[in-house]
């Protein structure tokens, strides 16, 4: 489902982030990238993005080369066929929760009634269905979290990239949220790549890779357990 | 200590992340002081140059005795000069000589020399040494001595002659010498005062007598015993009380010109308010957590308020600078009038005024300040627990959506419409105005939040996006609001008030024009006239079937007022509004009859200037003698500011003795084309070619012509306005952008592209425009309103009917519309050079 090949970024010449990055993800799967900070785990995950562009190597998703692509249709990808969870959770201020979460289903211009129909499935998937028109102001971090956790999945994308989405959130909550982020994952089939610096949500994952110098090192299966215990 | 280091750096910080924004500010305010300092600076050197050449004229008077323009007869001299509390009384005529090809008249002085030397020695000529060889000497019948600055306008030497027309003839002056003490820019000639009556027809007649008292003699006890001896019309007025009736000549204006250029420096205000509201929405999180940390709430409220003391001292100091350079560049390049007409031919220099500079500074300082006060106050009230998190930013601005200030100060502006004018200026309607702006403005978040919250949302994406934003962040959306409110209520209320007065002005010429040709002795000055004998030329003219004629001159009603102007025409008294424009009821026709007052008919300014209404009766000064009037309607007049009185000719005639006529109306026979009656009136008046003689189109070309370059300087002082709230509207759009970059980040994760987002803020100004645009109108009528029938009565006392510039005001919607679409489009660009990834990467 995505394939990164030989890719390598860098901001400056004396300073590589990334180096020939090999990696090859399923459709379906759930994957945790860790690292210390400054090693381009975010960096990683914006080229998979299509928000930049590699110094070298190739990126496929879906079979689409995103190299290739130029900023619209690199767009048009990510509209169609990806969901993103932030740290910081992102939710439009000025529109309802229900609103928040099927803007991805407005961009991709599905009709209004399937469009409500969708979104009030996928509150009820997060367990926000009574908070619909509540406003961003009123809810917790967490349920900003789910609100969009719901947002990313709502136009049932094959691809979820979730940058720290624990990050802001306190244990209780990160866990809860992890919880329905591999739920709904599984549930849909969506592939994910997590970034997170926290054992405890990559533990969720499938399985769990090192981002070093060296480049993308697989962790053994027991890893998150063994942090996790 | 540690709190102000901090509060530097935090300034300093703001500045250099949004040096732009803050450079949009201090421009802003620098426009708004310039323009006001300068405006100030040419009329205060205009004015001082006015009161000094009056002071000047005055000399070293106690007392003035003044009577009519015509002048009253000179034997009331030798009576002053008897009453012993006089110690020296020295009569004056004063002439407004017409020079053939000058537009303009110039002024010329007959003075008794031995009592000059006394009352006024600045006045006294300085003979050219080769006219005393010539046995020239002052008291030569065409000896005229000419000011430097008259020398330097006529571009004229000792020793040359000067013509000038008196009634349809031209008489040379020699010019014998100079007059050094006058004024820098006083353009004056000066002459023996029986020269002058000699050689322009005013034989027996002076206009004034300046009176020298003993020492010890109280001037007001002398003022009320010489008034009763005194003819009507004439009367004694100290030095004080001429310059102050000079400096009303031009007060109106002068109040008018300064608040319009103020109205710069309110838009300026504006728009440091807009856009430090959305800087400090935009760094709320940032301040809360100051809060947090321990910064008190006085602390903070002075950091914001350091910001604006920044931008206002920058502004109003580059502003001072600016307009120090423009007033001194404009008094240099064009003189002191800025199209009023009261200073043409004044040329002063520019002279540093310490009370404007600080008062101006002041003002910029002032309304830098009030822009971050509103802001200041609500960062520091809000709960720094809240404002930390997301979507507090709309809150901070819910608070302004409440209507009752608003409305208690839009109902303060509607009662203040009602208040007389306090020192003769219409300052309650300008209050009035300023109130109701400032109660539209704020009334702006509440109308957004009812427009956009019942405004349908629209499937479209972009549209979708930008409605909903609208619908959501009413209270961030009414910042952009107000600024397109303020600026295009303030150009479109100018617009309709200038097009009523255009329109009104241009139906009252029609009225006053019904004639097909009209004629002038001269195009300026009091010297040239039409004698009886030339009128019975131009009723025999061939071509001429018929004409009327008009003499123009000025009489004195209140000795403290400019004088008004008297104009004696025919008018039939069945039917006088075949001749006037009248304004309310008008009287029935009076009786000849030696013992029933004769009929006047006054302007409205007379009316309102001298309180003369329909039917009341007073005694106007007529030469030697008054004769008792009734005033037998009122009259609309946009050529006499000060005042005019309408008689009817015979009755002139009668009263006066005198024949003489300044213009004339003609009525052609059938088949005479008007360019064969022109030529047939100056062959036969002598072959005359400097006669001015027009169709009625012409003069109401002319007219307008006139019209239009008087504004000028108020389309100027407008377009500033405009620009600057033009620049308000890039800030606010520009602010809400940066503002809202972690947005378009998200959104452009999310699949928007960049068109869709410049799609999206393109529709969001376009929309808030409209709406601004429409609010903008409907207040710009209603401040059109005041202006019309509050401000200009008060100042200029006339009225007019009002009428909408639909044209120019739709193009100008127009373009406004597309302008707010493409910056707020361009806004978004720069927001959007922000990489999404690092926008999205943000703490909100």
């Amino acid at each position: 489902m995505l394939t990164l090949s030989h890719l390598s970024k860098s901001y400056s010449s004396s300073r590589p982030i990334l180096q020939d990055i090999n990696f090859h993800l399923n459709a379906g799967e759930y994957v945790a990238i860790m690292g210390e900070s400054g090693t381009g785990k975010s960096t990683l995950l914006n080229l998979m993005a299509g928000l930049e562009t590699p110094d070298s190597g190739s990126i496929v998703i879906d079979g689409h080369e995103l190299a290739q692509m130029n900023d619209d249709q690199a767009t048009q990808l990510r509209r169609e066929k990806m969901g993103f969870v932030f740290q910081a959770f992102h939710v439009l201020p000025h529109l309802s929760v229900a609103q928040n979460v099927a803007l991805p289903l407005l961009l991709n211009s599905v009709e209004k009634q399937q469009a409500q129909a969708a979104t009030m499935s996928m509150l009820a998937a997060v367990g926000l269905a009574d908070r619909a028109h509540s406003r961003p102001h009123e809810l917790s971090g967490g349920e900003m979290q789910r609100v969009a956790i719901a947002r990313a999945l709502v136009h049932g994308p094959r691809l979820l990239l979730a940058d720290e989405p624990t990050g802001n959130l306190d244990p209780e909550s990160a866990d809860s949220v992890m919880q329905l982020l591999r739920e709904q994952i599984k549930q849909s089939g969506t592939t994910c790549v997590l970034v997170t610096h926290s054992t405890r949500a990559a533990a969720t994952a499938d399985r769990v890779l090192l981002l070093t110098m060296q480049g993308l090192i697989p962790q053994g299966d027991n890893v998150p357990h063994t942090i996790q215990s | 200590m540690q709190t102000t280091a901090l509060a530097f750096t935090f300034l300093l910080g703001e500045f250099r992340a949004h040096g732009k924004r803050v450079a949009i500010g201090v421009i802003a305010i620098a426009i708004g002081v310039a323009m006001g300092y300068a405006v100030h600076l040419i009329n205060y050197a205009a004015s001082s140059e006015f009161s000094q050449a009056v002071r000047s004229l005055m000399g070293n008077a106690d007392l003035t005795v003044r009577g009519t323009r015509i002048g009253f007869n000179e034997q009331a001299y030798p009576l002053l000069a008897r009453l012993p509390e006089v110690a020296v009384a020295s009569p004056v005529v004063e002439i407004d000589a017409h020079i053939p090809q000058q537009s303009e008249a110039l002024k010329i002085i007959g003075i008794d020399y031995f009592r000059a030397q006394t009352v006024q020695p600045n006045m006294l000529g300085h003979l050219a040494d080769e006219n005393m060889n010539e046995g020239l000497d002052a008291f030569h019948p065409n000896a005229l001595f000419l000011s430097p600055a008259a020398l330097t306008w006529l571009k004229l030497k000792l020793g040359d002659t000067l013509a000038v027309q008196v009634g349809l003839e031209i008489r040379q002056l020699h010019i014998a010498g100079t007059v050094p003490a006058a004024g820098a820019g006083q353009r004056i000639g000066v002459m023996d005062i029986a020269a002058a009556q000699w050689r322009f027809d005013r034989l027996g007649l002076v206009q004034r007598i300046d009176l020298k008292l003993r020492p010890g003699v109280d001037i007001a006890a002398f003022q009320s015993k010489i008034d009763s001896i005194l003819p009507t019309g004439v009367a004694a007025v100290t030095p004080a009380d001429g310059e102050r009736r000079a400096a009303n000549l031009s007060r109106a204006y002068r109040v008018n010109l300064n608040v319009l250029a103020l109205v710069a420096l309110f838009t300026g205000a504006f728009l440091v308010f807009s856009t430090q509201v959305l800087s400090v929405v935009r760094r709320r999180s940032q301040l809360a957590l100051l809060r947090v940390l321990g910064l008190t709430r006085a602390s903070l409220i002075r950091w914001i308020l350091a910001e604006g003391t920044l931008i206002g001292v920058l502004g109003s100091i580059s502003g001072l600078l600016l307009g120090y350079a423009v007033a001194a560049a404009v008094l240099d390049y064009s003189g002191a009038d800025l199209g009023g007409g009261y200073f043409s031919g004044v040329r002063p220099t520019v002279h540093f005024d310490i009370w404007a500079t600080v008062i101006f500074f002041a003002l910029g300082l002032g309304a830098a300040l009030l822009g971050s006060l509103v802001p200041a106050l609500e960062t520091a009230r809000a709960q720094p627990s809240r404002a930390l998190k997301a979507g507090d930013e709309e809150n901070a601005l819910r608070r302004l959506r409440s209507p009752l200030p608003a409305l208690v100060l839009i109902a303060s502006a509607g009662a203040l419409c009602f208040v007389g004018p306090v020192n003769e200026l219409p300052i309650p309607g300008y209050i009035a105005i300023a109130l109701l702006l400032i109660g539209s403005i704020a009334l702006m978040p509440r109308l957004a939040y009812a427009v956009f919250s019942h405004f349908p949302t629209p499937t479209h994406s972009a549209s979708y996006l930008a409605v909903t934003q609208l619908k959501g962040a009413s209270g961030r959306a009414s910042i952009g609001l107000s600024g397109i409110l303020a600026s295009f209520s303030l150009m479109a209320a100018m617009a309709i008030m200038v097009t009523s007065f255009r329109v009104s002005v241009d139906e009252w010429l029609g009225n006053m024009l019904p004639a097909e040709l009209y004629m002038r002795a001269a195009p300026s000055g009091d010297t040239a006239y039409f004698s009886a004998q030339d009128q019975l030329i131009i009723l025999s003219t061939p071509g001429i079937a018929r004409a009327e004629f008009l003499r123009s001159t000025h009489i004195s009603l209140d000795p403290l007022r400019p004088a008004i102007t008297l104009i004696a025409r025919p008018i039939d008294p069945a039917n006088p509004a075949a001749r006037l424009p009248f304004i309310g009821a008008v009287l029935p026709s009076q009786p000849l009859s030696s013992t029933q007052p004769i009929t006047v008919w006054a302007s409205e300014a007379a009316a309102d200037l001298h309180g003369l209404v329909v039917g009341k009766q007073f005694m106007l000064p007529l030469g030697a003698h008054s004769q008792s009037v009734i005033v037998g309607g009122i009259w609309r007049d946009y050529a006499r500011q000060h005042g005019a009185l309408v008689i009817n000719l015979a009755d002139y005639r009668r009263l006066t003795g005198d024949e003489r006529v300044t213009e004339a109306g003609m009525w052609l026979q059938a088949g005479t084309i008007p360019a064969q009656a022109v030529n047939n009136l100056r062959a036969s008046l002598h072959n005359n070619t400097r006669l001015d003689i027009a169709e009625p189109g012409e003069v109401r070309r002319l007219s307008l012509k006139i019209f239009d370059r008087s504004f000028t300087v108020t389309y100027l002082l407008e377009a500033v306005a405009i620009i600057v709230g033009l620049f308000g509207i890039a800030a606010s759009f520009g602010g809400q952008a940066l503002a809202r970059a972690r947005e378009f980040g998200m959104l452009r994760h999310i699949g928007v592209t960049r068109r869709q987002i410049g799609l999206m803020l393109a529709i969001e100004g376009a929309l808030l425009t409209t709406l601004g645009v429409l609010a903008g109108l409907l207040l710009g009528w209603v401040i059109a309103l005041i202006l019309i029938h509050v401000v200009n009565p008060q100042s200029f006392h006339w009225t007019m009917n009002t009428h909408m510039p639909w044209v120019l005001l739709s193009s100008v919607a127009a373009t406004l519309i597309f302008a707010a679409a493409i910056t707020a489009w361009l806004s978004g660009r720069s927001a959007m050079s922000v990489q999404a990834i690092r926008a999205v990467r943000d703490d909100w």
